[in-house]
């Protein structure tokens, strides 16, 4: 790969050479593994390897609750407490499933974030970032046509919901909702696509997991200062970087312990905490629950879907609420370009800094509003989140770069670094 | 000169991407097309409903087309009810009978029958998709806990944030104790 100069790999025995003339499997490993990082990586950086452990927990445990489970509406809830009350250690494996999907979510939030403080989706890794939205996209996707599985009241009424956003859509909306749902409702046709996708696109995510990786080790990772590795020479890009294995890998792993012992808690005492009790009801076709929730981590989304609830021209607030909603997505895309500040990372950037913190507080209160019911100020309080999200990448990213002084960067990595832990003298070296 | 070389090779490229791309979307579409509804699920388009158990002021509900449907023989109080509506107070002006387009929203336009005894409708509430309660709101017919929307006894909407009346589908009486939907 190219990027940051390095040691490659080297292949010394007969069969190494054999191999490496063949397939450079184990070169392409050797680069990957000691690709030369930032050595001033914070705790915001142990995030992709919490998501590829999520990614791979999902897969493992997916693979295994499908040898119980059966796609049918007669027969999907009553599998699904087989699985809880028959299925050897099924209780523990659907828990870590379930909770693992709010895990994988908390840290993709936290990832996003991380990226959008540090202006990681600044040029030159606009690829890796837009792959990162098409990731989450895809994450979003799955976790929804996986709620819809065990067919309780709440994965009944949610797909319905969610598919209606479909038929909202003018003129061609409704044959588009049927097609989705293969009948004029949410029924047996609709739970058995909706598990086949579901078992479909978590490895669609590792295909776009290694681009993403490929992306990011080819620019190099961002780092808290923002300041690119200097990437002269291999002598001068040492003195920003140590290799990703052992020093990353350990203090990933340390991390990922810390986060697993929480994760064991959750699973263990309170698995379902973040679940809604509704969906302990099998699905009905014929009574609604009270007040249809999504699962949290779709909530501000939901919260900026429901804001919308007057009509501009011929389009119907139904409509505005769908295109509202993957709109805010969209326009996190385009970050890389609506940012027009030239200094990479929110640390040395003093304006920039408030509006990203209210945005992450937009977040949080966007999510509570999608957790109320659509009365009182929970609709006025909608809107006016929603229009911060919108304008927070679409006028303040390109503003703020105009009118912000930003604070002095540090010339190096290295002489950030040595500025926080001063080196030892040589004597004790 | 190269105008001739030029267009007997253009028209190669030309036929082999068009053949592809035919090829292509032939191949691609029954793939897309086997997600459109089964032949047993088209099949449950129209049902026979059986309503001769039915007692005056009762009401049942059958699931068609995934939806539920609300099956109402009215008693005379709720006919006298309905039928009293000075129709300027309806948020909703329109009958939203698939039986009857275009119509007002009177009762006589809601009902199945003459007499107005037999009401039928979709049990599916105009805001959002949620199932109303019967013998429940305001207005003694229908009430949607989900957003608080109050239907009367024709099932026109009156009160909330429903934007319409429910919607009557197509219906009909096969014999005396027998409605086919759809």
């Amino acid at each position: 790969m190219a990027g940051i100069p390095h040691d490659h790999y080297e292949p010394k025995s007969g069969f190494e050479k054999w191999l490496d003339a063949r397939l450079p499997i184990v070169g392409v490993l050797y680069s990957t593994l000691t690709i030369p990082t930032p050595k001033n990586l914070n705790w915001m950086w142990i995030w992709g390897i919490v998501l590829t452990f999520c990614l791979a927990i999902q897969i493992i445990t997916g693979i295994v609750l499908v040898m119980h489970y059966t796609p049918h509406v007669d027969m999907a809830f009553d599998s699904v407490e087989h699985i809880m009350r028959d299925v050897n250690g099924g209780w523990a494996l659907r828990y870590i499933h379930a909770n693992g999907a709010s895990l994988f979510f908390i840290a993709v939030y936290a990832h996003i974030f991380r990226g959008l403080y540090y202006g990681s989706y600044k040029s030159p890794r606009e690829i890796t970032w837009i792959i990162g939205m098409l990731i989450y996209l895809l994450m979003m996707a799955t976790g929804f046509l996986g709620y819809v599985l065990p067919w309780g009241q709440m994965s009944f009424w949610g797909a319905t919901v969610i598919t209606g956003l479909f038929g909202a859509i003018p003129g061609i909306g409704p044959i588009i909702q049927e097609w989705l749902l293969g009948g004029p409702a949410v029924d047996n046709a609709t739970l058995n696509r909706f598990f086949s996708l579901h078992y479909l696109l978590p490895f669609v995510i590792v295909g776009l997991v290694v681009v993403h990786i490929w992306a990011f080790h080819t620019t190099g990772n961002n780092n808290p200062t923002g300041v690119e590795v200097r990437r002269k020479s291999k002598a001068e890009a040492q003195k920003d970087t140590l290799p990703f294995w052992p020093y990353f890998v350990i203090k990933d792993l340390f991390a990922l312990c810390f986060i697993l012992t929480i994760f064991a808690a959750v699973v263990g005492f309170m698995p379902n905490y973040l679940g809604h009790p509704d969906n302990y009801i099998p699905a009905n076709p014929l009574a609604t629950p009270a007040h249809i929730v999504p699962e949290w981590y779709y909530l501000p989304f939901y919260a900026i879907l429901r804001a919308i609830t007057f009509d501009i021209w011929f389009l119907d607030a139904k409509f505005l609420g769908v295109l509202a909603m993957f709109g805010s997505i969209f326009v996190m895309a385009l970050a890389p370009w609506t940012d027009t500040s030239s200094t990479r990372s929110g640390r040395f950037r003093p304006m920039f800094k408030w509006y990203f913190w209210l945005l992450g507080v937009d977040f949080m209160v966007l999510m509570w509003a999608g957790a109320r019911p659509a009365e009182g100020l929970v609709p006025i309080i909608s809107l006016i989140g929603a229009i911060y999200w919108f304008a927070y990448f679409l006028v303040i990213l390109p503003l703020l770069g105009r009118i912000e002084k930003p604070l002095p960067v540090p010339e190096t990595i290295e002489a950030d670094f040595d500025a926080h832990y001063p080196p030892k003298s040589s004597v004790e070296r | 000169m190269s105008d001739t070389t030029g267009t007997r090779r253009d028209f190669l490229y030309v036929a082999t991407a068009s053949t592809g791309a035919i090829g292509g979307a032939a191949a691609v579409w029954p793939l897309i097309n086997q997600m459109n509804p089964s032949a047993d699920v088209v099949a449950l388009a129209s049902i026979e409903v059986d309503v001769a158990d039915l007692e005056p002021g009762a009401q049942m509900t059958v699931k068609w087309r995934g939806k539920p449907v609300f099956i109402r023989r009215r008693t005379q109080e709720e006919i006298d009810a309905a039928r009293d509506v000075n129709l300027d107070e309806l948020p909703d002006q329109e009958d939203r009978n698939a039986n009857i387009p275009d119509g007002d929203a009177s009762d006589a336009n809601r009902a199945l029958d003459e007499t107005g005894e037999w009401l039928v409708m979709m049990g599916v509430c105009t805001h959002l998709g949620c199932v109303p309660l019967g013998d429940a709101g305001d207005f003694g017919g229908w009430f949607c806990p989900c957003h608080g929307s109050h239907y009367d006894t024709a099932g026109r909407i009156r009160k909330g944030p429903a934007p319409e009346n429910l919607p009557v589908p197509q219906a009909v009486f096969i014999n005396d104790t027998t409605i086919k939907l759809g």
